[in-house]
């Protein structure tokens, strides 16, 4: 069965929330309108259309816009080799979707690792920590209005708020010395 | 202020006899329940190939909880991706998988040519180049993969065979691409430059050397007694399981699932190129091993056929809105110095959208999801990296475990932290 077939049996069963398919570079893409229903849909598309396979969950910051998030699930099924996308919006002051951890358990880390740099929360996950920075770091970076430079923090001895070890460093070139000797590290005399 | 707190330190010898005369004299000869240890594992440990740490959890030499704590080599590299242009982005992907750079170039390359739509028009010579690139690495990162593997159970002397050869294979790439390990060596609609003068005999002679190595390994290992010993019915993966944690490469086709993105959904020539998918029957480390053995042999077979086939012909797509002019005529003319300074300060002109495209990386499915809003950055480039998700079962998985199979273990699992934390 192709995607195209799976994604209209899909939406026979949950049409009322279920939007049109997109298609673009041969992918389906479609979107579920309430986010609260998406364990459901995963369970449908999973035990019925045999989407055995979840790739991968991915969080996006759609900032200044209403909703702001959108969760991606792209899955897989390995009996019929077909891709489809699935994709909900939650609103900003929710910021909260079931989570699908109990129909794929590979969910776990993807959903872990979008609370940590997305800052959504997933009900009924089983283990919701931070994954990839460290615990007690009180942003969540990948959010649009997360500056690349990072943003010192009130909270010493948690996060990075000093300049990067290397700064002043024996090997590091000072600038505005008005002659090699003055920038270049090597020709300094180390102070002692 | 960091709180510094003195640490109670009891003699062992009495806490042993505290625990004999406080014990039940009825209990005597069963097995008590010992008081459980929680262990340390990482983030420095040779073992854990970078910087993984797993904090596990110990009834005597048994496991019985284990937490991978991943992490440790995040460089936000999702975030970077968001602000700057898609070509500049290719330096990163070495990044991820460091030990098989050149698949991650073309993986991503692939990714972003499927946005464009012009995945399709690449030229043959590109194609078999970029796949004759893919291979190499998967042998490289086979070899390390299974040398480290042996090395961390015991057996050193494979170790040093396996890196002979991937400094051969390291020598390939800098005549390829300059570089030994950051390759960056493709571009969107092509590569960096094409094969230098007499590389195609150099590739070949590699390759008739490799196929001894590996039957060297083999011998070294296959029926080796202390290696069976210590990997076969050790870390099994049920098919089930393997899919339910969504594992990819050869850590699923070790446990028998007949998934290979080159066969199932093949891109470049994968489709004109004859080669074999290993399949495990048991899913533990030895047939996680045995697969890996099995695929680096495949891919001689693919880059031999590749040589063969390789076809004339320029490397780059003729699309001056995708790929950048030759320098001289930059110099010369009007529209390819437009071109040139739109793509150097602008970047391609994706159009809106969102793709997903995954390739057979060593370590398994690298996928790049792209959400483009147009212009010439994504909006969102998320990195699907096989890595993470392989490592995602190991809190599944130890438990149960020996101790000293968790190196047998890690080392079957075959990841890299750059990919798993990126």
């Amino acid at each position: 069965m192709t995607s195209r077939e799976l994604a209209r049996q899909l939406r026979l069963r949950f049409g009322s929330v279920l939007a049109d398919p997109v298609e673009f570079r041969d992918e389906i893409t479609l979107t579920l309108t309430d986010s609260e229903r998406v364990g459901e849909v995963c369970t449908h598309a999973k035990r019925t259309l045999k989407f055995d396979f979840l790739l991968d969950i991915t969080g996006v910051d759609n900032y200044g816009e209403d909703p702001r998030w959108t969760v991606v699930y792209e899955l897989y099924s390995l009996t019929h080799r077909c891709h489809l996308r699935l994709k909900t919006n939650v609103s900003e002051e929710k910021s909260e979707l079931p989570s699908v951890t109990k129909v794929w358990a590979t969910a776990n880390w993807h959903e872990r690792e979008i609370y940590d740099l997305m800052g959504l929360q997933f009900r009924w996950h089983p283990d919701l920590r931070r994954i990839i920075m460290w615990e007690g770091y009180p942003y969540h970076p990948l959010r649009k209005d997360f500056p690349l430079a990072g943003k010192p923090t009130e909270l010493p001895d948690i996060a990075f708020t000093r300049p990067a070890p290397l700064e002043g460093g024996p090997f590091v070139t000072t600038p505005g010395g008005k002659d090699a000797i003055e920038r270049e590290p090597r020709a300094r005399t180390p102070q002692t | 202020m960091p709180e510094v707190r003195e640490i109670e330190v009891r003699d062992t010898a009495a806490q042993a006899a505290a625990a004999l005369s406080s014990a039940p004299a009825d209990a005597e000869g069963a097995d008590l329940p010992g008081e459980k240890m929680v262990l340390n594992m990482g983030p420095s440990h040779p073992s854990t190939h970078g910087v993984l740490r797993i904090v596990l959890e110990l009834d005597g030499e048994v496991i019985t909880r284990a937490e991978p704590d991943v992490g440790y080599l995040h460089r936000g590299d999702e975030k970077i991706a968001e602000n700057m242009t898609y070509t500049q982005f290719i330096p990163y992907t070495d990044r991820l998988d460091y030990l098989a750079p050149l698949a991650n170039n073309v993986a991503y390359a692939l990714a972003v040519e499927k946005l464009l739509g012009i995945d399709r028009q690449l030229t043959p010579r590109c194609q078999y180049v970029r796949v004759i690139c893919c291979e190499l690495a998967r042998i490289s990162s086979h070899l390390l993969g299974v040398g480290c593997f042996a090395m961390d159970v015991g057996a050193l002397t494979v170790f040093l065979y396996t890196f002979t050869e991937r400094e051969k294979i390291y020598n390939l790439c800098e005549s390829l691409t300059g570089a030994r390990f950051t390759t960056s060596y493709t571009r969107i609609g092509g590569l960096a430059r094409d094969l230098p003068p007499g590389w195609t005999d150099q590739c070949r002679r590699f390759l008739h050397e490799v196929v001894v190595n590996i039957g060297e390994v083999e011998q070294l290992l296959t029926r080796n007694r202390i290696w069976v010993d210590r990997t076969r019915d050790v870390g099994i993966i049920p098919k089930q399981v393997a899919i339910e944690y969504a594992l990819t490469g050869p850590n699923l086709r070790g446990s028998g699932v007949d998934y290979d993105v080159r066969k199932a959904h093949p891109y470049l020539v994968y489709d004109r190129l004859k080669f074999d998918v290993p399949l495990g029957s048991v899913g533990d480390s030895y047939d996680r091993y045995l697969v890996r053995m099995e695929e680096m042999r495949q891919s001689v077979r693919i880059v031999h056929q590749c040589l063969d086939q390789l076809p004339g012909g320029p490397v780059n797509i003729p699309d001056g809105k995708v790929v950048l002019p030759p320098k001289d005529k930059v110099l010369t003319g009007m529209e390819e110095l437009i071109h040139q300074f739109i793509l150097v300060t602008q970047g391609v002109n994706a159009p809106p959208g969102e793709i997903y495209f995954g390739a057979e990386n060593p370590k398994g499915e690298l996928g790049f999801y792209i959400n483009s809003r147009g212009g010439g950055t994504p909006y969102r480039l998320k990195i699907r990296a096989p890595s993470f998700v392989n490592l995602s079962i190991l809190s599944h998985l130890l438990p149960g475990h020996l101790m000293s199979d968790t190196v047998a273990i890690l080392g079957s699992l075959d990841f890299v932290m750059g990919e798993c934390d990126r």
